[in-house]
């Protein structure tokens, strides 16, 4: 059954295809010998910047290329790059475009938190490591086959555990590390175990030969197949954090640098979601007749993965009195809702779960680095996370104040937002999908969650704090906060747009499913 | 006329409080003096065009030539599935408003409470600015939900005025605010939250709609009302077609129990709204830890809303269900009646007495929608506009009272006739109009719904009216004690009310006297909505 694996040289146009990820690789190197090079007394804050500017140029490359892929409204075919390992498509390219945009966020918000951080004392690794998390962001989204996305998946893993752990005068921060290593090992560990099964039925890796084999292979080893496919879930629930492998967030979280936490929160959840949708979409929508039962176990699998989330990680927020804690458990609760696009599978009346699913994470990823901003802001004033340090918020900052009501309805999926039409565009699709016990698990986990992102606005308008001293926010800060909450009202109030372009650049057909 | 009607008037209305929040937003923190003016301004516009409005209204016969569309935003959906290919395939999202006999008293209501509610915003004590643009924010919230013809539009101005009546109610209420606004929150985003459940079934269903011009074939899911109206009356429109009358499978049939499921649905939603019995202890305590101003919104207009809502949705888009459970509704209209009025009359508090008066009084609107005619749905709807102006009025005086005496406890006011004549003559009427003095709007109100529920259900009717008699006694107990009793020494000195407080006051207490005494003023445009709903009753009874 095994092939023989043939050699496919690296040729010049594939790496023009790879540039997004050579230039930051690039930069990569280049920032760490500047480092070792730069005299001491100049600010590392520079390498801040010089990291800034290399993600702007990735992401210049990423839209170039999907113009250039996407010429006359018409969706373009696949490149696939080292016979199919790695694919350069629309799927791929739509969320690198937010890791970039989401890390680019993230190195504004740490150039504002790090200026009088103590705690921090590699300052220049704290942006440099940054870049080659983001690489292994984009490889899992642009993968093609297991090997290539266990890669990008260790190479996001490994460089956030020594993030986390940056703040090395705090032994919450080394907690969060270790904490972060083990349950991050045990989440490799299971991905692993689940693909060798994969692997061991098939005789491929690769996803396109994998969806070739599986209908074959279900014949005579169902219940392996099983085992793979319940352990590679379980492995991304453990990177989504979705309930019941949600508990190491609030620890984590709470433990990193806030603007680290963000881009756990957002970039390296959306790569776990990335690799799942496509893993999850490329094997088993060929699967017919009598197989067909085996995907929907899979997708139901899914679908209670996403309802256990979003009650448990709501009933969990609703006691949380730390600020952090409880952004981590409100990730909890959203990837519930991003869960169920990728567990409803398709049917003749609803088939559009991609863009249902990264309308949400558009918003999400706005509304949560926005939340964490302020959050960011208000910690590095009053010294601690709690949520009671947002008392009296409308008195020391009224427009952050406003800014974070913006984050909180967004959140809690109130209008007019972008939480509320990414909300909307989920609860219409399970209700496409006939999943009316869904609909009614996210409209419940909604409700409870008003209760604890009120909590923030609790704090900021109706109680007043031990100190009436304005809180400075930092320019860069600032700008985080305002971009965010610019964004969130605007998905809120015009989502046609996006939807229309992801409509005309996303196909099913080329950019998911791997056969013919 | 041709001109205007070129005019979005209706958009006009809902939207010009945005213009008064934009100058609001201008003005500098200490002018609190022109603030306040700005907000009675931004509260006359849309009252003067709504006046309008009804004027132009009652000549038209129609509401039609009113009503505005918009595409607000049109959803592609992915089609890949699908064997037949359609050129498109969209979820569309309408700005879509109207207006029609049962929402333009409304309309005008919301209009006319707000423009005085304004003006009771005087006693705000502090953070005026942040406390105007949201009372702004409410009002567009409310006047939104009566204007809205989209079932999302509607739902997006509904969730508008639960987030400004939190805010509103947390940091601007009394001692126990917070634990009020909580507690209000939870309920009503409960409610909405039910509400939404019920909207996004209805529009995977009903709301699915095939167009064909030429040979271009487009499906779209769209929440218009009148889309899922007609969908939902045409036994020929997908959701009503077996799936054998389709081929194989119809993924738009609203079955039998899914109809009623949608209907308990909405319900429950709204019920939480009006509040029906056992959903009502979140407006007691809005009502007691609520600011002026907002609980004569709240009192007068939000839970009208919740009426609205049920007679809009529930009823007219299930009249099959709403007449198959008239009698349970007729029933809980009761049990709200004689239960409000019972547990009004042992109250200490007089602004509990008024929060379990209007629990009562909603019972009356519940027993004239049960009674599915004519008159019933008259009355239904006169009550809730008699109520709107009642209770607001009647919350302006406790306000005023309040702010003189610092209590609104019985046990130690009265007597207040004698320092106060003007406010306590008013709060006699006021009262008077409540438990259905004729001459005054309340008793109309009352009366068509009994008459109509008496056509219907006889013998609920006849405990109902016990209900009535209840009332008249909790409520001259309460206003008596305030007005004459014994006076207090230190209530000697007390200020008649201010020119400020009475103009509310009188401009109140006219419309109360002008809907009692020429109550065709009102009938007559209900009239017109109600034409077209009994249509809708005759044609489900005549076809099954």
């Amino acid at each position: 059954m095994l092939k023989e694996v043939p050699f496919v040289p690296l040729t010049w146009t594939d790496m023009l295809y790879l540039a997004p990820e050579f230039l930051l690789a690039a930069v990569f190197v280049l920032l760490i010998l500047l480092d070792l090079l730069m005299p001491r007394r100049i600010t590392r804050l520079t390498i801040g910047w010089l990291t800034l500017a290399g993600i702007a140029g990735s992401l210049l490359l990423v839209v170039l290329r999907m113009v250039d892929m996407n010429q006359g409204g018409v969706s373009g075919e696949a490149i696939q790059l080292l016979g199919n390992s790695y694919r350069v498509d629309d799927f791929g390219s739509l969320l690198k475009i937010m890791f970039l945009a989401g890390t680019a966020l993230v190195t504004l918000l740490a150039l504002g938190s790090v200026r009088d951080d103590e705690a921090i004392t590699a300052r220049a690794e704290y942006f440099y490591l940054l870049l080659p998390a983001l690489i292994g962001a984009m490889m899992m989204a642009s993968s093609g086959n297991l090997v290539t996305l266990y890669i990008g998946l260790e190479l996001l893993s490994l460089t956030s555990y020594i993030l986390v752990g940056l703040k090395r005068k705090s032994s919450l921060s080394a907690e969060a590390a270790f904490k972060y290593v083990v349950t991050g090992g045990i989440s490799s560990a299971m991905l692993l175990f689940g693909m060798s099964y994969l692997y061991g039925i098939t005789g491929t890796v690769d996803l396109g030969g994998i969806a070739e084999a599986l209908p074959a292979a279900l014949t005579d080893f169902k219940a392996l197949a099983y085992v793979g496919f319940f352990f590679i879930i379980a492995g991304f629930g453990i990177k989504v954090a979705a309930a019941p492998f949600h508990a190491w967030a609030p620890d984590v979280y709470q433990g990193a640098p806030t603007p680290i936490s963000t881009f756990l929160a957002v970039i390296a959840k959306g790569a776990a979601f990335a690799a799942l949708f496509r893993i999850i979409y490329s094997t088993l929508l060929t699967l017919r007749d009598e197989h067909a039962i085996v995907a929907d176990d899979i997708w139901l699998a899914l679908l209670v993965l996403a309802a256990a989330a979003m009650l448990a990680g709501a009933m969990a927020a609703l006691r949380q009195k730390n600020a952090k804690r409880l952004l981590a458990l409100s990730g909890v609760v959203n990837t519930g809702y991003m869960l169920v696009p990728i567990g409803l599978s398709l049917s003749v009346v609803h088939s559009s779960n991609f863009s249902e699913f990264v309308y949400y994470f558009i918003a999400y990823l706005f509304m949560t680095i926005g939340a964490f901003a302020v959050v960011s802001a208000v910690s590095r004033a009053s010294g601690n996370d709690e949520l009671r340090s947002f008392a009296g918020m409308y008195y020391r900052a009224p427009w952050t104040a406003a800014a974070m009501v913006v984050f909180v309805l967004s959140l809690a999926g109130l209008p007019v937002t972008g939480g509320f039409f990414g909300k909307l565009f989920i609860l219409l699709g399970a209700a496409n999908a006939k999943a009316y016990w869904l609909v009614v698990i996210i409209v419940a986990s909604s409700v409870i969650s008003y209760y604890f992102y009120f909590g923030f606005v609790r704090q900021m308008f109706m109680r007043s704090g031990s100190d009436e001293e304005r809180i400075r926010v930092p320019v860069e800060t600032g700008i985080v906060i305002w971009v965010c909450a610019a964004a969130t009202i605007a998905l809120g109030l015009f989502p046609g747009p996006i939807m229309e372009w992801i409509d005309v650049v996303f196909s099913l057909q080329s950019d998911l499913m791997m056969l013919g | 006329m041709s001109i205007l009607n070129d005019i979005p008037i209706l958009s006009f209305i809902l939207f010009s409080p945005l213009l008064g929040i934009v100058v609001l937003l201008a003005l500098p923190h200490n002018r609190s003096n022109w603030m306040k003016k700005t907000v009675v301004v931004a509260t006359l516009i849309p009252l003067v065009l709504s006046f309008w409005l009804y004027s132009e209204y009652d000549k038209q016969q129609d509401g039609s030539v009113f009503d505005e569309q918009q595409s607000w935003a049109d959803i592609p959906l992915n089609k890949e599935t699908q064997a037949a290919v359609p050129s498109e395939f969209k979820f569309t999202l309408q700005y879509e408003l109207g207006v029609d006999g049962l929402s333009l008293p409304l309309l005008l209501l919301t209009t006319i409470v707000a423009a005085m509610a304004s003006l009771a915003v005087i006693q705000v004590k502090k953070r005026w600015k942040a406390f105007f643009i949201w009372f702004l924010l409410l009002e567009i919230g409310i006047l939104g939900v009566f204007l809205a013809r989209d079932l999302f539009l509607f739902f997006i101005l509904f969730e508008i005025t639960l987030i400004a009546m939190y805010f509103l109610i947390g940091i601007w209420g009394y001692f126990n605010r917070e634990r009020a606004a909580n507690q209000f929150l939870i309920y009503n985003g409960i409610g909405s939250a039910i509400m939404l459940i019920a909207f996004v079934i209805l529009v995977n269903t009903a709301g699915f709609r095939m167009d064909q011009i030429g040979d271009q074939v487009s499906f779209l899911y769209s929440g218009s009302y009148s889309n899922i109206f007609h969908n939902l009356a045409d036994s020929g429109a997908w959701v009503n077609l077996a799936p054998e009358q389709m081929g194989t499978v119809n993924p738009f049939l609203m079955t039998h129990t899914m109809q009623w499921t949608l209907f308990i649905l909405l319900l429950v939603a709204f019920g939480i709204k009006l509040p029906i019995f056992p959903f009502h202890t979140w407006m007691l305590k809005v009502h007691t830890e609520a600011p002026t101003a907002i609980v004569m919104v709240h009192s007068g207009l939000l839970l009208k809303m919740g009426a609205y809502g049920l007679l809009r949705f529930g009823l007219l888009l299930f009249p099959e269900q709403a007449r198959a459970f008239a009698i349970p509704l007729a029933a809980l209209g009761v049990i709200n009646l004689l239960y409000g009025a019972l547990l009004a009359l042992r109250q200490q508090e007089f602004k509990l007495v008024l929060a379990y008066s209007s629990i009562s009084h909603m019972g009356i609107v519940l027993l004239g929608l049960a009674a599915m005619n004519e008159i019933g749905l008259q009355g239904a709807v006169f009550q809730l506009v008699s109520h709107g102006l009642v209770s607001a009025l009647l919350f302006l005086v406790v306000g005023s009272i309040y702010e003189r005496t610092g209590t609104t406890d019985l046990r130690e006011l009265g007597g207040l006739a004698r320092s106060m004549p003007f406010v306590s003559g008013v709060l006699l009427t006021a009262g008077l109009a409540s438990l259905g003095l004729p001459g005054l709007s309340g008793f109309i109100g009352e009366f068509l719904s009994l008459l109509g529920l008496f056509e219907s259900q006889r013998w609920l009717s006849v405990a109902a009216a016990v209900g009535i008699i209840l009332t008249a006694v909790y409520m001259l107990r309460a206003v008596l004690k305030i007005t004459f009793g014994l006076q207090r020494e230190d209530y000697t000195a007390l200020k008649d009310a201010r020119l400020i407080e009475a103009i509310p006051m009188i401009v109140l207490l006219a419309f109360i006297v002008l809907l009692g005494c020429f109550p065709s003023v009102l009938t007559d445009t209900t009239q017109l909505g109600i034409d077209g709903l009994l249509d809708q009753l005759l044609a489900t009874r005549a076809g099954g």
